[in-house]
């Protein structure tokens, strides 16, 4: 007896949008056994994990905050992997489009007018590109492997800003602690409620609008997909591999350096020696759980959210380490992943007996 | 399919025949749904070359692998010898005495011929015996090899000669060959089947998979033909035609071409002066200033053993690749610097050798793959950026009712498509166009007999209508088919088009040899 993988003759497309939902509902099923084995009634940790936090305004609110830079930057590299293109920095051009953005406020900060934020935002997002274009120059120029230098440039960019805030940045007036100057009113990204919601969640809006056009009605959106299904064919049908290469890296940079400047002029206010909790890591799994698909990104990079606040909630209600997030995130990614095999192959088993006809 | 009987009655042929030495009874192989392999019954005796005959996924190489312990049957069995055996493993196979000469060679390029032949054999060989012995094996059978070469500086029949010899060493009693000639030149096609002769006096049994029906009636004793995953008849193949052949193998009448007279010489539409390229990879070739002139009417082929520059050629036709010296001319511009988009602009269209993955997408759906080349040739497929795909539809049902392209449901994905319906869908989405030129490399390649021929009279329809085209094709059958003037590409460099009245197949053998005096010869790849 064993088992074997058989590629199926052609994929059925109900069954890859409902294989995240299967993904979801494993995932759940095998978090109440994960809860019970811990010793938790799991229809409880369950309820505290993912509805509680979706029961008070502030809660809702923070999940709108977390998932802001998942999705920018998630779209981003949605299309990267799209078109072949692996860019594993996000999180690198996150801190660049940051530390670009602080710029103004930081060093200029007697500069206040309605420009301000405008051009704030414009050199956060110059700056992700910036950090994204050393990758794609590469690339092209040497043929380097971009998924080592994207990722190796992510320690530099979080190196510069720890230097930055604890050097020349520093706060005169901070009693020494490692940290840069609050941002002014006009630096500040305005809040859309209340709470701690800001801007970002628009721009986070219009880019999973924007993009799921380009990728599907356009012409742009076909090269990515030719160029990343099957390069020869994309040189046959006259598109340039090499402005592929040009074009995700800068996009996705530009996009996870609007999510960095956002984060900081939204929500942290000033720069810290940690501005992000991994979320360019994280939107590696918010890219594939939405299928690198805009509009299934949007749902992902919320549910990810969620298992940030989630394991939070846990920790402080039920005394569970919050390193169950990480578990959650592993797993579904996991049952994704499986699941994923499951629309391209099918399982059967092979016994060495085999009979004929009747089988 | 199956009411269809053969035409002819089981005819067992010229007594040769020794002892049954490999039996298969009532073979069943399942892929899925599919049948490749339904109650299939052959009987190999020593002595005799026996072919397999059969279209392309008629069941050919399910049956082989199975014989070769490669793949397990879901049912039927074997007899070695006329004893039952089960071959789990092709190294089982070797064991019992069953060797086998794939098509795709499997040898190191870095490596001496020797070092090659010692990796095949088990360790401990010593490498000065091992020389001996291929220097003995090799004279015994006309092989000639030197164990010290280097694979990479031999030409693709010594490559071959270096597999068969590899197998001999092993002393097999059934020996496998897969198209063993699909790459040879007619010449050393030749040798091979002196060879092949030589070892069945030995009481050698060999299996022959080959399209090539003139030679499977030249050197074959006996043949198996399958169609549908079936055997359909058995023959001796001296006894029939060609045509005959082909109608076992393909179920109906394959219906001859209509070429009409050649019109008299229209204007060039297609101009070539001295292209060259360097080598893009160390296995790839470089092209050697060639020339070349296709007139509007006329059909001009490219024939060479594979491997010589074909791919080479077509990209610096189609303009995937920009060449570093000469020029390209299209209905008399000068094209040589632009790149593919702007070619098919001025009328020009392409089909490459590779279907999946080069002149079609496999994961997208037909209407999505006509986008991919006809983007920007005015068809308005594409508007403001944005992508029609309603018109992308319509062409799309145009071309597959056009050109009988048969899927399981309306706009598959290419690769869902069989091989010879995928070809006419790319040949089609061209001939749509009507374009003024058209580069084809191996249009028929793997494709079976009925779209063949359909795909050819294409050709020379567009041709007959004021078209220049120009086919590359290692099948000189079909170059004697189709076109007005053949030349021969030969380690990247091209010889002068002749009227294909006056060529003859020897004359191409000697060419694709390069035997014919080259200027500047010496800028050929390693």
């Amino acid at each position: 007896m064993r088992l074997e993988l058989e590629k199926r003759a052609e994929h059925s497309a109900a069954m890859a949008l409902l294989s995240p939902v299967i993904a979801l509902a494993l995932t759940l099923v095998s978090g109440a056994i994960l809860f019970a084995a811990l010793g938790q009634n799991p229809a409880r940790a369950l309820y505290v994990f993912f509805i509680d936090p979706l029961t008070a305004s502030w809660s809702l609110q923070e999940l709108v905050v977390k998932a802001t830079p998942l999705i920018l930057i998630g779209v981003g590299l949605a299309v990267c992997y799209l078109s072949n293109t692996w860019n594993i920095g996000g999180e690198g051009q996150f801190t660049a489009g940051a530390l670009a953005g602080s710029i103004l406020p930081i060093l200029f900060a007697g500069f206040e007018s309605p420009l301000t934020l405008p051009l704030m935002l414009l050199m956060g997002v110059a700056g992700g590109m910036a950090w994204a274009a050393i990758p794609a120059f590469l690339k092209v120029r040497f043929g380097t492997n971009e998924i080592l230098t994207s990722l190796m440039l992510v320690y530099i960019a979080q190196l510069l800003l720890d230097w930055l805030v604890r050097g020349p940045w520093r706060d005169p007036a901070g009693f020494n602690f490692p940290e840069s100057r609050m941002f002014t009113a006009a630096a500040t990204l305005p809040a859309l409620a209340d709470g701690r919601m800001h801007v970002g969640a628009i721009f986070a809006l219009i880019a999973v609008a924007a993009l799921a056009v380009v990728l599907m009605k356009t012409r742009k959106g076909f090269e990515i997909r030719v160029l990343g299904q099957a390069p020869r064919a994309g040189r046959f049908a006259g598109f340039s591999q090499n402005r592929m290469v040009w074009f995700a890296f800068l996009l996705a940079g530009g996009l996870a350096g609007l999510a960095g400047i956002s984060e900081v002029s939204g929500s942290i206010n000033q720069l810290t020696p940690v501005i992000s909790p991994g979320y360019g890591f994280t939107a590696i799994i918010v890219a594939f759980l939405g299928r690198l698909n805009p509009i299934g990104i949007l749902f992902s990079g919320l549910l990810l959210a969620l298992s940030y606040l989630g394991g939070e909630a846990a920790q402080v209600a039920l005394g569970i380490s919050d390193k169950t997030t990480r578990v959650f995130q592993g797993m579904l990614l996991f049952y994704v992943l499986a699941c994923d095999t499951l629309i391209l192959y099918r399982i059967r088993l092979g016994g060495p007996a085999a009979t004929g006809k009747g089988a | 399919m199956t009411a269809t009987t053969p035409t002819d009655p089981p005819a067992i042929g010229r007594d040769r025949q020794g002892d049954i030495l490999l039996e298969a009874r009532g073979i069943t192989k399942r892929f899925g749904d599919i049948l490749a392999n339904d109650d299939v019954s052959i009987a190999l005796r020593a002595g005799e070359i026996h072919a397999l005959l059969g279209e392309n996924g008629a069941g050919k190489s399910t049956l082989v692998k199975i014989l070769y312990g490669a793949l397990e049957p879901n049912g039927g069995t074997l007899h070695w010898q006329g004893r039952e055996v089960t071959i789990a493993s092709p190294a089982e196979a070797r064991k019992l005495g069953i060797g086998m000469v794939f098509q795709h060679f499997s040898l190191f390029e870095a490596l001496t011929v020797a070092e090659n032949i010692a990796l095949a054999l088990p360790r401990g060989t010593a490498m000065r015996e091992l020389s001996a012995r291929i220097r003995e094996v090799s004279r015994d059978y006309g092989l000639t090899l030197d164990p010290q070469a280097i694979v990479a500086d031999l030409p693709v029949g010594i490559r071959q000669r270096i597999e068969i010899v590899r197998c001999l060493l092993q002393e097999p009693q059934l020996i496998i060959m897969d198209e063993p000639t699909s790459v040879l030149t007619p010449q050393e096609a030749d040798q091979l089947f002196l060879t092949l002769e030589r070892l069945t006096l030995e009481g050698c049994a060999i299996l022959y998979i080959s399209h090539r029906l003139e030679e499977v009636k030249r050197i074959c004793h006996h043949a198996t033909v399958m169609r549908h995953g079936k055997v359909i008849s058995e023959c001796d193949p001296a006894r029939e035609t060609a045509a005959s052949l082909a109608r076992m193998m393909v179920g109906s009448a394959v219906h001859d071409l209509k070429r009409g007279p050649r019109p008299d010489a229209g204007a060039v539409r297609l101009e070539l002066r001295g292209l060259s390229a360097p080598a893009d990879g160390p296995f790839s070739v470089a092209i050697d200033t060639v020339d070349l002139q296709v007139r509007g009417g006329e059909v001009v082929a490219i024939a060479g053993i594979a491997g010589n520059g074909q791919g080479e050629l077509f990209d610096l036709v189609s303009g995937e690749r920009l060449s570093s010296s000469g020029s390209v001319q299209i209905d008399g511009q000068a094209a040589g610097r632009s790149g593919i988009t702007a070619r098919r602009r001025a009328g020009a269209a392409f089909v490459p050798e590779e279907r999946l993955g080069h002149g079609a997408v496999p994961g997208l759906r037909l209407s999505e793959n006509i986008v991919l080349t006809r983007h920007s040739t005015g068809d308005g497929l594409v508007r403001g950026g944005f992508v029609d795909t309603d018109r992308a539809g319509e062409l799309e049902k145009r071309i597959k009712n056009n050109f009988g392209v048969r899927m399981s449901h309306d706009d598959a994905e290419a690769r869902a498509l069989s091989g010879g319906n995928l070809q006419k869908f790319v040949i089609g989405r061209e001939l749509d166009r009507q374009p003024g030129v058209l580069v084809v490399n191996q249009p028929t390649w793997g494709v079976d007999a009925g779209a063949a021929a359909l795909i050819r009279q294409e050709l020379i329809d567009l041709s007959r209508q004021g078209s220049a085209v120009l086919v590359i094709s290692q099948d000189l059958d079909e170059i004697f088919e189709i076109a007005d003037r053949i030349a021969v590409i030969s380690r990247g460099h091209l010889s002068e088009a002749e009227p294909a009245e006056t060529m003859t197949r020897e004359r191409i053998g000697l060419l694709m040899g390069g035997m014919e005096d080259r200027q500047g010869g010496a800028t050929h790849a390693a």
